[in-house]
């Protein structure tokens, strides 16, 4: 297994160790998994899939839970998804 | 105990009793809602908040489509988290019996002052992207609605206290009689009418009445914004719902507000528990994903069930009770409930005040119940 | 349609956290054959999530060991629904939905945090506290990070210490509690050996870090992402600038799957009898759902659930004494921890309470009950299910939280539509057998 991974967030490349999850690809690249449904910037809060607040698109899949998912090399993530 | 003495008091504050209570006050008498729950909480939470005009029967597009028409004029005043929607219906045809159906109802609707559209296999794939692109057409009914049911029973409510009314909510009704209401707690009400507007309880409270539970399932799933466009129902429905027996399923999907969809439906008679029956919501979502295959992979919140108050001949009952001179019914909507309570209510009023209805008000009266035997 | 694949035990564990590695240890050694089912990617729960940066943990520790005892470990899969007259629960993966039967099961599905709204909690970078340790350890760097911990319970000192050990700049622990109530709570600490010596090591760790008491956060600013806090510390404020606040009220029993199973809860906790089993025959509980008791008590109430779900009664009699004396630290924990009622007027009426739906506390105020409130706002209703907003008008309104429906967690329509499914054909033949 190689030691890190590379993946895309909002189509912006980004390196995390292997292990890592989907949230901390976002926190590096985007700063924040979401808007709410008034328009606020959310990140994750509870890490461990209970919250709901990280979600983001993962290849093309809509309301992914980055928290609970760890990074594979060449995923697609969009935040706001 | 003291007795509270109003005009009228509504039994019920599901939407139909809420819209019964606003025109009841409207029209200026002192009226008393009494609910066991809560403000629409019951089958007015539990259903999907369509607002459509149907044609099983000439009475009941009469009510269907004079209820759409009070809602329209509502429209302007309705709060924003009634979250009103004109998104029109879509009446899925998948083969070429059933877009004859689509042409039998383009016509009806037309020589009744509705326009609709008859929209072809391409035309159809080009609104709604999502079905599966083998449909025969689909007939488009552009006034059709939906709102958000609780809320618009609390704006209902809110709008009858304005006009005086007052709201007695977590007491049971134990029993109506000659213009009594008594509660378990003791409570007791008097007033010249009542109006029993209770849903699938009214049986508690008037035993001869013929109203039977009719179980529905539904799914809310998370926001897929633009996923569907509008309310797109078979026209399978027609000869599902149509059944008074057996149980059915059939595919109905509702675009929310909110970008979420209601996925439905069900109907079961004979269940009188509210657990969800997985059989039935299997066969439900499966008859969706034969419809729109992409349903399968969205996200699912919750499922639930809630009871629909059916009558033996699908219409409901308005007006005069014959065995209790003081008592109104508005109840018996079954799947129509949101949509004809503006209807019902105005029935109820005009009947009260000795006004001339603005549609034919027989077929809805209680009283056909005795005058004859109803053939299912 | 996604598969079904399917799998069949004599115990089955939900939640791989202490109380479920060692109920699922404790029945492999007796024979059973256990499996465990986690939502995480790994097994360890929250206090032994691994870190990503190390090869060996708690958690790859227990993971060999289960392997070792023959237990088939199936990690995340989030249970969804039920068939508890059938004996089977259904979980769903990123990509299929697995039927799980049993013929024992074990409730092992820990807490989480209690997250109290406050003006700008919703911020990116305010965080639970045990959820920045779990970013962390899931790789998120913190070297260097200005960081504040505040909130209530002992969690905090042992995220601080971590937090501090992995090169964050811990700047202050907000505790709400009074010093009188931990000193009270430290003074019982004496007849609970164990629990002191792992108090006076994170004492070690904690050395320099300010420790505030009578202290709580009232505000988070920030335009995109947090700036800076302001924090009340008896009774006057101040702001401090940092990247990251980590803040929990103490602990909530994930109590949802047993609800839904129709166990009967007690003070918001499964009750249990002797054995941990719940009032559904054949269906245990261990850990925190039974009553917030920490990592000791876990471990006990799993071994005993462990052992007496394998249909065996060794070592219990030992097993129930040691459960005694931690469910008395249990009950000092709760004591010294109580929120006090200031906390319930930090939400001005703008702050949003539900953070799935973007329900202010002026909306909630409006109504007399849960049910009211959902109903009316969808507060609750988004896809946490109620499970950061609950807890939080319960505390804020003294609102009962509703009954749990299914799915428990949002699942795939797919999934759904698979739960009991017998094909219409089928299913026409049974209703005509009935007949």
């Amino acid at each position: 297994m190689p030691d890190q991974v590379q993946l895309r967030v909002d189509g912006k490349a980004v390196t995390v160790p292997a292990g890592a999850t989907v949230a901390v690809a976002v926190a590096l690249a985007a700063g924040f998994c979401r808007r709410s449904i008034t328009g606020e910037p959310r990140g994750p809060v509870c890490g461990m899939g209970i919250c709901f607040e990280c979600r983001v698109m993962i290849n093309g899949e809509p309301h992914c839970r980055s928290c609970q998912i760890l990074a594979e090399a060449n995923m697609d993530v969009r935040t706001n998804g | 105990m003291s007795v509270r003495v109003y005009d009228a008091v509504v039994v019920g504050a599901g939407i139909v009793g809420a819209a019964c209570a606003d025109r009841l006050s409207r029209e200026h008498l002192n009226v008393a809602i009494v609910d066991r729950g809560l403000v629409g909480g019951g089958a007015t939470a539990a259903g999907m908040g369509h607002i459509v005009t149907m044609d099983d029967s000439e009475a009941q597009f009469a009510l269907t489509r004079f209820s759409q028409q009070l809602w329209i004029e509502l429209r302007p005043e309705l709060p924003a988290d009634v979250e009103y929607r004109q998104c029109g219906t879509l009446w899925v045809a998948a083969d070429e019996p059933e877009m004859q159906e689509v042409i039998r109802k383009h016509r009806y609707y037309g020589e009744r002052g509705v326009a609709t559209s008859i929209l072809t296999r391409m035309e159809l794939a080009e609104l709604e992207p999502k079905l599966r692109p083998d449909m025969a057409g689909a007939l488009l009914v552009p006034e059709d609605a939906v709102i958000y049911p609780p809320c618009a029973a609390r704006f209902v409510v809110a709008r009858a206290e304005q006009h005086g009314a007052e709201t007695f909510l977590g007491g049971t009704v134990e029993r109506i009689d000659n213009g009594s209401v008594l509660l378990t707690n003791g409570t007791r009400f008097s007033a010249g009418i009542v109006v029993n507007a209770a849903g699938i309880a009214a049986p508690a409270l008037t035993s001869t009445l013929d109203i039977k539970p009719r179980k529905g399932h539904l799914v809310i799933t998370d926001r897929y914004p633009d996923f569907v466009r509008h309310q797109i129902v078979e026209l399978g429905y027609l000869k599902s719902a149509h059944s008074v027996t057996a149980d059915s399923v059939a595919f109905n999907v509702q675009p929310r507000a909110t970008g979420q969809m209601l996925i439905g439906s069900s109907r079961q008679y004979g269940a009188d528990h509210s657990q969800v029956d997985d059989i039935i919501l299997s066969r439900m979502l499966r008859r969706a994903f034969e419809y729109i295959p992409g349903l399968a992979r969205t996200s699912a919140l919750r499922a639930w069930t809630g009871f629909r108050a059916a009558t033996p001949d699908k219409l409901p009952l308005i007006g005069p009770w014959p065995e209790d001179r003081r008592l109104l019914l508005a109840t018996g909507h079954e799947g129509l409930g949101i949509t004809t309570s503006l209807g019902t209510a105005a029935l109820l009023a005009d009947h009260v005040v000795g006004r001339t209805p603005r549609i034919q008000p027989e077929p809805f009266l209680p009283a056909r119940t005795f005058l004859e035997h109803v053939h299912a | 349609m996604a598969e079904t694949m399917r799998r069949n035990f004599d115990v089955l564990v939900v939640g791989a956290g202490p109380a479920g590695l060692a109920a699922a240890t404790s029945a492999a050694r007796v024979g059973a054959k256990v499996g465990v089912v986690d939502d995480n990617p790994a097994v360890g729960g929250q206090i032994w999530r691994g870190e990503v940066s190390k090869a060996t943990s708690d958690a790859s520790n227990w993971a060999a060991k289960l392997h070792s005892l023959g237990v088939e470990v199936i990690c995340g899969a989030q249970i969804v629904h039920h068939d508890i007259a059938s004996r089977v629960l259904f979980a769903e993966t990123r990509f299929a939905l697995l039927e799980i039967r049993f013929s024992k099961l074990i409730l092992a599905t820990g807490a989480r945090e209690r997250l109290l709204p406050f003006p700008g909690w919703t911020l990116p970078n305010v965080m639970a506290a045990g959820g920045l340790q779990a970013m962390v350890k899931s790789g998120l760097p913190i070297s260097g990070k200005r960081v504040v911990v505040a909130g209530s319970g002992p969690l905090l000192l042992a995220v601080a210490a971590y937090l501090r050990a992995h090169g964050a700049k811990v700047l202050a622990i907000c505790e709400q509690a009074s010093w009188n109530s931990l000193a009270s709570f430290a003074s019982g600490l004496l007849s609970h050996p164990g629990k002191l010596r792992q108090a006076l090591i994170l004492q070690r760790q904690l050395l320099g870090i300010p420790f505030w008491t009578n202290s709580w956060p009232v505000r988070a600013l920030g335009r995109e992402a947090l700036e800076r806090i302001i924090i009340s510390r008896n009774g006057t404020q101040r702001e401090i600038s940092c990247d990251y606040l980590a803040c929990g009220f103490h602990l909530v029993p994930n109590v949802e799957l047993a609800s839904l199973l129709g166990c009967a809860l007690e003070g918001g906790c499964v009750r249990v009898d002797d054995a941990q089993q719940t009032s559904v025959a054949g269906v245990f509980c261990a850990g925190e759902p039974t009553g917030i008791g920490g990592l000791e008590l876990a471990l006990i109430e799993g071994q005993i659930a462990g052992i007496a779900a394998a249909g065996k009664s060794e070592r219990l009699r030992e097993l129930r004494g040691r459960r005694r004396k931690a469910q008395q630290f249990a009950r000092r924990l709760e004591k010294a921890f109580k929120l006090r009622p200031e906390l319930k007027t930090l939400p001005d009426s703008g702050t949003i309470v539900c953070r799935c739906e973007d329900v202010t506390h002026a909306r909630l105020a409006r109504h007399s009950s849960w049910r009211d409130a959902k109903n009316q706002t969808r507060c609750g209703m988004g896809p946490c299910q109620g499970r950061i907003c609950g807890p939080a008008t319960q505390f804020l309104f003294d609102w009962d939280p509703g009954s749990v429906r299914p799915p428990l967690f949002p699942t795939r329509v797919e999934s759904l539509a698979s739960v009991s499914y017998i094909a219409p054909a089928e299913h026409s033949q049974l209703t005509g057998e009935r007949q």
